[in-house]
C-alpha cells in the first residue's frame, strides 16, 4: 500500500462461512521443501526491500550524512545524536501534535460515520446498492483528487466560507491558513522544552474532514460485511424475547461488530499516521507548520538532511509498528488455532 | 434473553444467512416502498446523508466546467454557462503523465498480481514448516510507511541507473505490491477445494504443472480482485512518483498537485484534471464494484 488512500484488504468477517480446505492436503517433504524453494525469492527480496533497508534507513540516522549525494557514514556523536536534536525543534512538536490531533478526531469521524452510515444502509428498503456506492466512492479517488476539491471547498474566499458569510459571520476562519488553535493547553516561551502550543489547529480541520470523507466509505464496507454475517436467528430470538430496537443493537448488534472495529481501527489508524498527499495538496506545511505532518518533514529533508530524514522516518514506523504487530500478531495465533 | 450464549465462535462456520427460514413468508423482494414510518425516516437520513457525501463530486464537476468564464458567484451554483475549455488545457498539461501513470499501473498490476498469486497457492496448498511466521514476516511490508525505506530505494535506484524512470517506478511498485497480492490470493485459494490439488498430484502433475494447468484457469475471480486492488493503487500512488520519478516519468498525480500553482490557482482546470485523474479508477469501481468491495474484505489478515 503506497500511502495514497487505498487499504490493505481487511479480514473478513469474523464468523466465515467459507469452507478451508487447507488441512486435507497431504504433501510429502520433498513438495513442501520445492514450495518453499519456490516461495524463497520472493521472500528474500521483500526481506531485502523492508528489512534490509529499514536497517539502513536505521543506520543512517545515527550516522553524520547530510547530503545524498556525499554520503558520510560515520556515526554521529553523541550516539543518537540527530533525535536527541530534532524533538526539540518546533517543528517537530508541531509534526506530532498534528498527527496525534488528526488520527483521533479523523478516526472518530470515519469510524462512527461509517457505523452510523452501514447502520442505516443495512435497514433501508429502497436504493441500498445506490447508497453503498455513493459512500464508497471517494474511496476509489487519489488523495491528491481529494485534496484539490476541498482545497476549494475550504478556499478562504469562498466555498464553506460563502455560506458562513452569508448567514452573518463576518470573518469566518482562513482553514488551511488560520494559524488558530483550539483549546490550547499552553503558552510556550522560547526557553522551555515545548515550542508548540498544545490544542486542535483549525487548519487541521479541513484536512481531517477531507480524509474522513474520503475514508468513511471503508468503514461503512467494513461494519456492512459485519453487519451481514450477524445470523438472522440471533435478531428473531431476541425479538421473541421482547428486546426492543435499542436493546437488540446494543446487545447483538455492536458486539457482533466489534471485530469489525478493530479492523477499522487499525487500518485507518496507520493511514492517518502515514498521512502525506492529502496534506501535500491541500496546504502542505501551512504557517508555522501549523498543517506539517510527519510524511512532509521526511520529503523536505530528503534534499538537505538525510540524518534528520531518517530519524523522522524511524520515528513514524515505530509508532506504526506499534499497532500494526499486535493486529499481525492476533492473525497469526488465530491462523495456528484454526 | 438469550444473549449469553450468542459468544462469535471463529472457529466454527457460521450458517449461512438465511433470508427466509421458514416456507410461509414470501422472499422479500431486494427493495419495497417502506411501510412503515421508521421506514421513511431511514430511507431520509440515507439520502440526505449520500447527498452530502456527494456535494464534493458536484462541486468538481460545476467547477471544471465553469471554464474560462470564471466560476459562479456562489461554489454550489451550476456555471451559466458550462464549457469544455478547462478540460482542453487540463488534457494539455496532463496527457503526458497520464500515459505515463498507464505504462506503470498495468505492468506493475499484472506482474505483483502474477507473483501473488503463485506465492498465494504455495502458501496455501504447500503449506511448509515455518511458513505461516514467513508469511506474517512478509505482511509487515504492506504496512510500513514507505518513507522509512525511501533512502535506500532512492540510491538502490541509483545503483541501477534507474532512478527517475518508469522501469524504477515499475520495480518498485512490484516489490512492495507482493505482500498484498500473496495475502488477497492466499486467502481466495483457501476457498478452493484441495482435492482438486490432490487429485492433480495423484495424475502425477508436480507443484508447477498443478498451478499451470489446474490453479490458474480457476484464478480469475482472484485475479479481477487482486488487479482491481493493484491497478488502483499504483494509479493513485503519489509518495512513489513524487520522490523517484524525473519530470518525463511523472505520474497523472505528481502533474495534478504541480497544477496548483505556487501564487494562484487556477481553480477550473484543476478540478477539470482532477476529473481526469480519477476518470480510470473510477470507471473501473462503477463497473467492477462488486469485485472492488471483495478486495476489501476478502483479504484476510485472519
Amino acid at each position: 500500500m503506497t500511502t495514497s488512500t487505498a487499504l490493505p484488504p481487511a479480514p473478513v468477517p469474523p464468523v466465515s462461512a467459507r469452507p478451508r480446505f487447507k488441512k486435507q492436503v497431504p504433501h510429502n517433504v520433498k513438495t513442501s521443501r520445492r514450495a518453499a524453494w519456490i516461495f524463497a525469492p520472493s521472500l528474500l527480496v521483500s526481506f531485502v526491500f523492508v528489512y534490509v533497508f529499514i536497517g539502513i534507513t536505521v543506520y543512517i540516522s545515527l550516522s553524520n550524512w547530510k547530503i545524498g549525494t556525499s554520503p558520510d557514514l560515520t556515526l554521529r556523536q553523541p550516539f543518537g545524536g540527530t533525535y536527541g536534536e530534532i524533538i526539540q525543534e518546533q517543528r517537530f512538536q508541531a509534526d506530532i501534535r498534528n498527527v496525534v490531533i488528526f488520527t483521533v478526531i479523523f478516526l472518530v469521524l470515519a469510524i462512527l460515520g461509517g457505523l452510523i452510515a452501514a447502520l442505516f444502509i443495512h435497514h433501508v428498503t429502497v436504493g441500498k446498492g445506490l447508497f453503498r456506492t455513493v459512500f464508497l466512492l471517494p474511496y476509489a479517488l487519489s488523495f491528491i483528487v481529494t485534496g484539490v476539491a476541498w482545497r476549494w471547498i475550504f478556499a478562504p474566499s469562498t466555498g464553506v466560507n460563502e455560506i458562513l458569510r452569508s448567514i452573518g459571520i463576518q470573518n469566518p476562519p482562513g482553514w488551511t491558513t488560520d494559524t488558530t488553535i483550539l483549546g490550547a493547553l499552553n503558552d510556550p516561551s522560547g526557553t522551555d522544552f515545548l515550542k508548540v502550543q498544545l490544542g486542535v489547529p483549525v487548519a487541521l480541520l479541513p484536512i481531517i474532514f477531507a480524509a474522513a470523507w474520503q475514508l468513511v466509505g471503508f468503514a461503512m464496507a467494513m461494519y456492512l460485511a459485519g453487519l451481514a454475517s450477524i445470523p438472522e436467528e440471533y435478531m428473531e430470538a431476541a425479538s421473541v424475547d421482547g428486546a426492543n430496537t435499542w436493546q437488540r443493537l446494543r446487545l447483538i448488534v455492536l458486539p457482533q461488530l466489534w471485530p469489525s472495529t478493530i479492523t477499522c481501527f487499525v487500518l485507518l489508524l496507520h493511514v492517518a499516521l502515514k498521512i502525506f498527499d492529502l496534506v501535500v495538496a491541500m496546504s502542505g506545511s501551512g504557517p508555522g507548520f501549523v498543517t506539517d505532518v510527519p510524511g512532509i518533514y521526511i520529503y523536505n529533508y530528503l534534499t538537505s538532511r538525510y540524518d534528520k530524514a531518517s530519524a523522522m522516518a524511524i520515528i513514524l514506523l515505530l509508532l506504526t509498528l506499534a499497532v500494526i504487530v499486535p493486529y499481525l500478531i492476533r492473525g497469526y495465533r488465530k491462523e495456528r488455532k484454526a | 434473553m438469550a444473549v449469553e450464549t450468542l459468544e462469535p465462535t471463529p472457529s466454527q462456520p457460521a450458517p449461512a444467512v438465511r433470508r427466509n427460514p421458514g416456507t410461509l413468508a414470501p422472499k422479500p423482494r431486494s427493495w419495497s416502498i417502506p411501510k412503515t414510518p421508521g421506514g421513511w425516516i431511514v430511507l431520509a437520513v440515507c439520502t440526505l446523508a449520500t447527498l452530502g457525501m456527494l456535494v464534493p463530486v458536484y462541486v468538481i464537476i460545476t467547477t471544471a466546467l465553469s471554464g474560462s468564464t470564471g466560476a459562479p458567484n456562489f461554489f454550489l451554483a451550476f456555471p451559466d454557462a458550462p464549457s469544455l475549455d478547462a478540460f482542453k488545457g487540463a488534457w494539455t498539461k496532463l496527457h503526458g503523465s497520464l500515459a505515463n501513470s498507464l505504462q506503470i499501473t498495468i505492468p506493475a498490476a499484472v506482474i505483483s498480481c502474477l507473483l501473488g498469486s503463485l506465492n498465494g497457492y504455495l502458501l496455501s496448498k504447500f503449506p511448509f514448516r515455518g511458513s505461516n511466521a514467513l508469511f506474517t514476516v512478509l505482511l509487515v511490508g504492506m504496512f510500513i510507511p514507505f518513507q522509512a525505506v525511501i533512502i535506500p530505494v532512492f540510491q538502490f535506484l541509483n545503483m541501477l541507473q534507474l532512478q527517475g524512470s518508469l522501469i524504477g517506478l515499475i520495480v518498485v511498485h512490484i516489490i512492495y505490491g507482493i505482500p498484498i497480492t500473496t495475502l488477497i490470493f492466499r486467502n481466495y485459494y483457501e476457498g478452493i477445494p484441495s482435492a482438486i490439488v490432490e487429485a492433480a498430484a495423484i495424475d502425477g502433475a508436480g507443484i508447477w504443472k498443478t498451478y499451470l494447468r489446474v490453479m490458474l484457469p480457476l484464478s480469475v475471480p482472484g485475479f479481477v480482485v487482486a488487479g482491481i486492488f493493484q491497478c488502483t493503487n499504483i494509479w493513485n500512488d503519489f509518495l512513489f512518483g513524487f520522490i523517484l520519478a524525473s519530470p518525463a516519468a511523472w505520474p497523472a498525480t505528481v502533474t495534478l498537485n504541480n497544477l496548483i500553482g505556487t501564487t494562484t490557482v487556477d481553480y477550473s482546470e484543476l478540478m477539470a484534471g482532477a476529473v481526469l485523474v480519477a476518470l480510470p479508477t473510477v470507471v473501473l469501481y462503477l463497473v467492477l464494484g462488486k469485485f472492488f468491495v471483495s478486495g476489501l474484505t476478502a483479504g484476510a489478515v485472519k
